[in-house]
């Protein structure tokens, strides 16, 4: 197992510098660039020379590239052009932020799904059944952005439940030793702030992992489905089995397998979602300050952002895949 | 609770009337088992013997409990000591299974979960039923390895189904169904999924501790070898209902239903000449009757005559044998050679 996962680990370093390539010469195919973004559309071209140098962008693509790598492996990804502070440091800002609230997404969307799946398949065509399936349909359909802003409107604006922004109230003193605000406010014993943090992911969390929530109802229910016919839960029902242990060692056991290859490819794609769900909420995190670095051409932002994205992408595979070869012995490695 | 000795000297196990219809909205009812009657005697070994579609699979899952509980309508009784296996709740029912009547299931592979240790799955069934748990729980799975024949069963005991083969893991099936010593064990064709060098070893597995444990048999199978080498009793079925019932020797002496007769002639003798042509029954079991218009049997039977097709046969009994046939072979046109 160990081998294994090194292997997979030492795969990173082909992934990782093929994609920093296609990375570099695609960010600058695009048109305009950061000094055009910087200074607007009648800057001179003196100026955009000067602004140009100030980055190293006036050298060939391929020297830019050769400086890029050699400070990358550094873990120096530059400074932004934007907010000119190191990307490094914007990085141990933002993805904190991000990464609390995907866990948070999935936590809801993996707590509810798994049940919700597994009951509507028991109760094959009851209206509990019917209200899952077309429930997630509906999860599925609804734009992340539009269920955000309803959300927020419903429950933010109209009936004050939750906060309508942000991380945390801007009165909250609170200190972050990990830039995970719940966590945070549990290791320096300020519950207080912890609650606050969680208040605030409540909404941005629904509305992340609503697309999840409908995709793990739907193949958990499937799965549930197909193995409650398997010859072998009639052999542990002719054991005479308590159903408790049918259900949790014969069933689920076996169900979860399609499900936890859908978490994995889930939680990638939560990186994505979470551009939408933070720019509605003003949930200061990677996906907002992409956004931004993308309108402004931040190429030094964007290439380090999008590459430790990727790096996390494929560690969360790896997690998956680990935790396949525990879950089914056949898949295990050798 | 004491039992009284009438009680256990009648049978063990009694079919009285059994049927079973699958149901389905907006199509006609099917009969998958119609007025099947038969007992077991304590130790006895009693065959139902058939060909696929022709009910006996169904037969045991509803000895069991084990049909779906929706979309089927089942009738008769099943009288397992003096209780009617049909109408427990479901709780007692759960007691009565693995402890009392265990099965054997066809397919060995898939018959066992995937992702748990053999171990675990053999040790549950003592947990369940004998309030075994942790330490003496393996130990007993282990003996139970040993005992159906498995190498090294300290070592199988952590193993998973993948890593066994066909034959160690009917193996371990068996020792699940015999954890508890259950007094009634049916096998519903056991070795059809095995390789032939097998399929003997498994039988005469399946025998052995049959006698040790004095448990009765219900071996469910279409291999009439089986029949001949394990079963006191056969009942043959056709079509959901049973055509001809007899002692083993009886039978293969003397087939009285011509679809018993089709059977054993079907079967390849290893003396007949070199080229000699097989004798297989005609038609497949799809070309069926309904019982109610006539007997199942008669479009593919040779010896249909004209009332064959004009009402259901009754099931009489002649000498200690019965049979549901108009007109039986007799002794010159038995098995054609």
């Amino acid at each position: 197992m160990l081998k294994f996962v090194i292997r997979r680990l030492l795969l990173l370093v082909p992934i990782l510098f093929g994609l920093s390539v296609l990375l570099f010469v695609w960010l600058r195919a695009l048109p305009g660039g950061p000094a055009q973004a910087l200074l607007g559309e009648r800057a001179t071209a003196d100026s955009v020379a000067r602004i140009e140098e100030l980055y190293g962008l006036n050298e060939p693509w391929y020297v830019q590239y050769w400086k890029f790598v050699s400070a990358a492996v550094q873990l120096d990804f530059g400074n932004s052009a934007h907010t000119n502070r190191p990307v490094t440091e914007e990085m141990l800002r933002t993805f904190p932020a991000t990464i609390e609230l995907a866990v948070a997404a999935l936590v809801f969307a993996i707590g509810i799904g798994i049940p919700l799946g597994y009951f509507a398949a028991r109760k094959y065509g009851s209206w509990l059944d019917n209200l899952s399936v077309s429930g997630s349909l509906l999860g599925v359909a609804v734009p992340v952005f539009f269920l955000a802003y309803i959300l927020k409107y419903v429950f933010s604006v109209r009936l004050g439940w939750f906060p309508t922004h942000g991380r945390d109230d801007p009165r909250m003193d609170a200190e972050h030793p990990t830039g995970l605000y719940v966590l945070d406010g549990i290791l320096t014993g300020n519950l207080e702030a912890s609650w606050d943090a969680l208040v605030h992911l409540v909404l941005p969390a629904v509305a992340l992992g609503s697309i999840p929530l409908a995709i793990i109802v739907r193949i958990t229910r499937a799965s549930v489905l197909d193995v409650v016919h398997e010859d072998y839960v009639r052999t542990a029902e002719a054991k005479g089995l308590w159903e408790r242990t049918i259900t949790r060692r014969h069933v689920l056991r076996n169900a979860l397998l399609p499900v936890v290859t859908v978490i994995g490819l889930q939680a990638g794609l939560l990186f994505s979602g979470a551009i939408l769900t933070e720019t509605v909420f003003a949930f200061d995190g990677v996906g907002q300050f992409i956004y931004e670095a993308i309108s402004t051409r931040d190429y030094a932002v964007l290439q380090g952002f999008i590459l430790v994205i990727a790096a996390m992408y494929v560690v969360v595979n790896l997690l998956v895949d680990v935790s396949y070869g525990l879950i089914d012995p056949r898949v295990r490695v050798r | 609770m004491s039992v009284s000795i009438s009680e256990a000297r009648g049978p063990l196990l009694d079919v009285r009337d059994l049927s079973v219809a699958f149901t389905r909205k907006g199509s006609p009812d099917v009969r998958a088992v119609d007025g099947v009657t038969f007992t077991v005697s304590p130790g006895e070994t009693v065959g139902l013997v058939g060909e696929s579609g022709s009910g006996k699979s169904v037969t045991s899952l509803a000895v069991m409990g084990l049909l779906p509980p929706r979309g089927v309508r089942v009738g008769g009784q099943v009288l397992f000591d003096s209780d009617d296996l049909l109408t427990l709740p479901r709780d007692r029912m759960r007691d009565i299974r693995g402890r009392d009547i265990a099965m054997v299931f066809q397919d060995p592979m898939s018959s066992l979960n995937p992702v748990v240790p053999i171990g675990v799955q053999v040790a549950e069934v003592l947990e369940r039923h004998q309030d075994l748990k942790g330490e003496p729980a393996r130990r007993g799975a282990e003996d139970l390895l040993a005992r159906v024949g498995i190498p090294d069963p300290r070592r199988r005991l952590k193993e998973y189904p993948h890593q066994l083969s066909g034959g160690m893991r009917q193996r371990a099936l068996i020792a699940m169904a015999l954890a508890c010593k259950p007094r009634l064990l049916i096998a519903d064709e056991p070795t059809t999924a095995l390789d032939v060098t097998i399929q003997a070893q498994i039988i005469e597995l399946l025998k052995e501790l049959v006698q040790d444990t004095g448990a009765s048999l219900v071996m469910i199978t279409h291999d009439l070898g089986i029949v001949a080498g394990l079963c006191d009793t056969v009942h043959v079925m056709y079509s959901g209902r049973v055509v001809e019932s007899a002692g083993r020797r009886e039978l293969f002496a003397e087939p009285h239903h011509p679809y018993t007769g089709g059977l054993l002639a079907s079967v390849p003798r290893l003396d007949a000449p070199r080229g000699a042509p097989l004798h297989p029954i005609p038609g497949s079991p799809t070309d069926v009757l309904q019982w109610s218009d006539g007997c199942a049997f008669a479009p593919r039977c040779p010896n249909r005559i004209e009332p064959c097709t004009g009402g259901p046969p009754p099931l009489e009994s002649i000498g200690g044998r019965s049979l549901r046939c108009l007109n039986p072979l007799t002794e010159s046109e038995e098995v054609p050679a």
